[in-house]
């Protein structure tokens, strides 16, 4: 049966891609309220901002956004699988001869085609806002490596929160701290200019370091250290996320 | 199985047993399916129809005894089970976004069946949905639903079906069109094991009953030996009235022909007993 895992993941995915073409406010929901932010904080708090550069705003809080706007994307997973389940088609998949393991994937690889979409849609308005960079095709593929594995480190926590919610509404409430996380972040101002604690935690939570190293990335400053930081936590985050998915996976099917 | 002109049954349970927390919702059930033969199992709310249909179709595990399917073991051979089962569940499994057609081929791709759209095309046909195929599945009235269930389950001709109150929430006719299919598929075959709280939907398609209560199996034998259990019926001459569900498809037309067949032997029956 294992044979047909790929198979089985690639018709799922097929159609859980459809339920997001047919659906798109999910995309555009996805990408409009980090636009939205974006242009408040460009045209309307940027001017009060010190970031203590002279290149546009916009460059400065791209990453910040783009991770805002993942981390809004990936509650639509838990909210489409929870309805997996609650509609008995969840039952209909598992007992049938497919590899099970592709219903989760198939949920994981339509977050990332649809999250990658949004991404570039709020791209392609911060260029119209004029975000400027140079940066090299490696530089452009380290950024959508690391936006990747945020979005699949997300994704794997969707599917916690999918498969244990009791309600819609649960399914979806635990992404609002994730989107909330950017702002304690060095996303939209320096950590420097925070009060102590809170700059302190700004400083060592999971987004400062992935908000730099992109943001260094586009800027083709050196790195540093951050990208390394950045990969430990989203592949920690990653692993311990769907190592407990996989575990209430089992449980909900024993 | 040892007695080798004893053939084997499409279902065995054994001493099954289930709880949830401190409910013991099945305390040893046990029953023989025999192949291509209706059986329903009857019980009220909550008395752990669809826990045993869940533990048959490898959705949940018992806490003791054995099932096999095909001479498959449930607990270690699902993979064996479910290339031999169908599940339709309670609640019409279908995606409501996708359309009736792409429902089918869905299901025929992940059979990993060639030509999924030619069997797609075949079962709209015969589930009268031909029409609707090209619509979502969220806009089918709950009759139609169940027809589109019903008809994903058959994709693969899997020898055994499990339906789970296959017609609760459903209108008369719906429900007749549910029980032609349930024949047909008997008479195909297939091995059906249908739970349902309807005692007349029993009594018409089941070749054997069997009541589960209080977590097991408190009486298993066709309706004849069921009947038998109590004393012999009194013969009293009744004046017979039309019942609502005849006059309800007198006056709405029911036009297919088998169904009044379904219909009418419905009073007869009762007239009998």
């Amino acid at each position: 049966m294992t044979s047909y895992a790929l198979a089985d993941t690639g018709v799922l995915t097929g159609r859980s891609l459809r339920h997001v073409l047919r659906s798109p406010d999910t995309i555009i929901t996805t990408a409009v309220t980090p636009i939205a932010l974006m242009l408040l904080f460009f045209y309307v708090l940027g001017g009060a901002i010190s970031t203590g550069s002279d290149e546009s705003y916009v460059n400065y809080m791209l990453p910040g956004i783009l991770l805002i706007a993942i981390a809004s994307g990936v509650a639509y997973t838990s909210y489409r699988l929870f309805l997996d389940l609650q509609g008995g088609i969840f039952d209909r998949f598992q007992s049938m001869p497919i590899a099970r393991s592709s219903v989760l994937w198939a949920h994981v690889l339509t977050s990332l085609v649809a999250n990658l979409v949004s991404v570039a849609i709020v791209i392609g308005v911060a260029l119209i806002m004029g975000f400027r960079t140079g940066a090299s095709v490696g530089a452009w593929l380290a950024v959508a490596g690391i936006l990747v594995l945020f979005t699949l480190a997300l994704t794997w926590l969707a599917v916690i929160a999918g498969l244990s919610a009791k309600s819609v509404d649960g399914a979806s409430a635990f992404s609002y701290p994730l989107i909330f996380l950017p702002f304690i972040s060095s996303a939209f101002v320096p950590t420097a200019s925070m009060p102590g604690p809170v700059a302190w935690f700004a400083e060592y939570q999971p987004v400062t370091s992935i908000v730099d190293t992109i943001r260094a990335l586009f800027a083709q400053q050196p790195i540093g250290s951050d990208i390394w930081v950045a990969l430990a936590w989203l592949v920690g985050i990653l692993v311990v996320a769907y190592g407990f998915a996989i575990v209430i996976y089992r449980r909900k099917l024993s | 199985m040892t007695i080798d002109n004893a053939p084997v049954p499409a279902i065995r349970v054994q001493g099954i047993e289930k709880s949830f927390g401190d409910v013991a919702v099945l305390r040893g059930v046990d029953l023989d399916v025999a192949p291509g033969s209706i059986f329903a199992l009857l019980g009220s709310n909550g008395a752990g129809k669809t826990t045993l249909v869940r533990i048959l179709s490898t959705l949940l595990k018992a806490d003791a005894g054995r099932a096999t399917v095909r001479g498959f073991d449930v607990a270690s051979e699902p993979g064996d089970v479910r290339e031999s089962i169908s599940l339709t569940g309670q609640f019409a499994a279908v995606d409501e976004v996708l359309t009736g057609r792409e429902n089918l081929v869905l299901v025929a791709r992940l059979r990993h069946l060639t030509d999924a759209g030619a069997i797609a095309d075949e079962l709209l046909e015969r589930f009268s949905l031909a029409e609707a195929g090209a619509r979502k599945a969220g806009t089918y009235s709950g009759g139609m639903r169940r027809r589109l269930d019903i008809a994903m389950s058959l994709i693969g001709h899997p020898p055994v079906i499990f339906l789970d109150e296959p017609t609760t929430g459903l209108d008369p006719q719906a429900r007749i069109e549910v029980w032609q299919t349930v024949k047909r598929l008997a008479e195909g075959g297939t091995t059906v094991l249908l739970t349902t709280q309807y005692l007349d939907e029993a009594e018409h398609l089941a070749d054997r009953i069997a009541i589960l209560h209080g977590g097991t199996i408190i009486q298993n034998g066709t309706l004849a030996e069921l009947k038998r259990l109590l004393p012999a019926a009194q013969v009293e001459y009744v004046e017979k009235q039309p019942s609502l569900e005849e006059v309800f498809l007198a006056l709405v037309g029911d036009t297919d022909a088998p169904s009044d067949d379904i219909a009418s032997s419905a009073p007869a029956r009762k007239a009998a007993s």
